[in-house]
């Protein structure tokens, strides 16, 4: 099992969600982040204040899938948050020992 | 405020030959008055909660925005109450040596409901003025916030309107000696502005800089209050400048103008200066520079004309702009919503620019028989400059007092958590 794992601009997340339904994700976590990588930030001005916006708003999405999905999740993510410009965001794959389903008990695959 | 002296003042040659000898004892009932200084009262107590509450609320951070609104709402309880027992008299009772009221009117004493100031009810007369005596204190807010302890905000409130506010109204209006002296001031720019403007410098200066200003970010928790809030500031001003006329006639309607040409000119003065200067205009900027315009032409509303008005809003948002952006950066002191910026600033432009556009070869109601635009301005000085010395020193005193007696401010820890949570136990926001 592998937990992709992907940073994305915000406005993206309707088109990332649908393509992910559309390879078969059952259910993906999303959190609301900050950070910066090569994309710049803003200023901002307030009565001559002038304040430098490095940590931009972007969202953290996380989905567990079996071993075989994983190369086409990633695609999905890849090819639906792409705009070709600076700040489209990262994926990362990485090994997943286990999965609990809470209300059943279930592990491993049958729980994803 | 017009008081008696006013109507004497601009239309005085006229009036004097209809009514000879007019003084009190010839005051009837205006129910035409009486009406709108009722809606003019409603409107300057709309300006304080919740326009005031509502602009400086939008410019502070999140973890403050509470505590600023409930600031500016006991203000306008605290000083209620203060009016009732004693304030109004101090003002506005039998004058004393040009200098204060005696207590002749304390408790509400004689005003009654058959009471008249002029045409309009004595009790309208009282609100209308508490309205001004809420708006000036809740104004210094803006100097100090986000970091002034709430206990010792009250106690200098109640201080700084008996021993500050009180006196000053009563020179201007409460027939004292800057009114003697024919110092223009048609609704307040030296009595709330510049008076409102020093003593937040003063404060701002005795408490010093909120704790890590101004390197870290400091930004306004929500511009969409603020932006509502100078609206409502602007409609309110109404009350506040053609209601200052105390009568429902032409030199209100004219007050209605020039308030509504000063501000947009000084508004989009501002809004143009960043974006020359920033290379963009802000929400912030423009509603910035309308304040500043409203408050320039507040001294100036009952005798300025429309081009006058237009210059004078120029100057202020031009003036108010520099002394904002510039000088408060060049100085370094933590003005923190810009109370002296705008209104200590913008009063002493109005304040000036009333004795040169007071001319009727400008298009104003013309200087007083006899004086020169130059002793015009002179006067105009003078009073703004009493005014300075007079709130600077009184304010500085009870500040180091009140610091000395219980402090002025809460804690680094306290400050870092923020007012709402560490005064209050409670949020302004809770989004989450």
């Amino acid at each position: 099992m592998k937990l992709v794992t992907a940073i994305i601009k915000p406005f993206k997340l309707d088109d990332v969600r649908q393509a992910l339904h559309e390879v078969g994700i059952a259910g993906i976590t999303v959190t609301e982040v900050k950070g910066f990588g090569r994309q710049k930030g803003h200023t901002e001005l307030y009565r001559g204040a002038e304040y430098n916006v490095d940590f931009l708003p972007k969202l953290k999405l996380e989905t567990a899938v079996t071993d075989e999905l994983a190369e086409q999740v990633v695609e999905a993510i890849h090819k639906s948050a792409a705009t070709g410009k600076i700040g489209d965001g990262k994926i990362f794959v990485s090994s997943l020992e286990e999965v609990i389903r809470i209300r059943t008990g279930e592990t491993g695959a049958q729980a994803i | 405020m017009k008081f008696l002296k006013k109507t004497a003042y601009l239309v005085g040659p006229v009036l004097l030959a209809l009514l000879p000898g007019v003084a009190a004892a010839e005051d009837t009932l205006s129910s035409g008055d009486t009406a709108w200084m009722l809606t003019a009262t409603a409107l300057v107590l709309f300006m304080t909660i919740p326009g005031l509450s509502l602009f400086y609320a939008g410019m502070v951070r999140a973890k403050n925005a509470l505590s600023v609104m409930m600031q500016c709402f006991a203000i306008t309880c605290l000083i209620t109450i203060l009016w009732s027992l004693y304030l109004y008299s101090l003002a506005f009772g039998d004058d004393i040596g040009g200098f204060v009221g005696g207590l002749g009117k304390a408790f509400m004493s004689g005003v009654g409901v058959d009471a008249l100031s002029g045409s309009i009810p004595e009790s309208v007369f009282s609100v209308f003025q508490l309205t001004f005596a809420i708006i000036t204190p809740a104004l210094i807010v803006g100097a100090f916030a986000e970091r002034m302890k709430f206990s010792a905000m009250l106690w200098f409130m109640t201080l700084w309107v008996t021993l500050v506010y009180a006196p000053v109204c009563h020179w201007v209006w409460g027939g004292g000696w800057l009114g003697s002296q024919g110092v223009l001031d048609f609704a307040g720019g030296t009595v709330v502005h510049i008076n409102a403007g020093v003593a937040g410098l003063v404060a701002a200066l005795v408490l010093g800089k909120r704790h890590g200003y101004p390197q870290q970010p400091m930004k306004p928790s929500n511009l969409v209050l603020t932006t509502v809030g100078a609206g409502m500031l602007w409609v309110g001003w109404f009350g506040f400048n053609a209601g200052s006329e105390l009568a429902a006639d032409g030199v209100a309607g004219m007050a209605m103008l020039v308030t509504q040409i000063a501000t947009a000119a000084a508004a989009l003065t501002w809004m143009f200066m960043e974006w020359m200067s920033h290379g963009k205009p802000s929400a912030l900027g423009l509603v910035s520079g309308a304040v500043a315009g409203l408050v320039a032409i507040t001294p100036a509303s009952g005798f300025v004309g429309p081009m006058g008005a237009l210059a004078i809003g120029v100057a202020a948002g031009l003036v108010c702009y520099l002394a904002v952006v510039k000088v408060k950066r060049v100085f370094g002191y933590d003005d923190s919503l810009d109370a002296f910026g705008v209104h200590g600033v913008g009063g002493f432009v109005g304040a000036i620019l009333t004795g040169v556009f007071v001319d009727a070869g400008l298009g104003g109601a013309g200087l007083a028989e006899g004086v020169s635009m130059g002793a015009q301005v002179g006067k105009q000085f003078m009073g703004a400059a009493a005014t300075i010395v007079y709130c600077g020193v009184v304010s500085f005193i009870l500040l180091k007092v009140i610091d000395a007696v219980i402090g002025l401010r809460v804690d680094v820890d306290e400050e870092q958590q923020g007012l709402d949570l560490v005064l209050h136990d409670e949020q302004g926001y809770n989004l989450h």
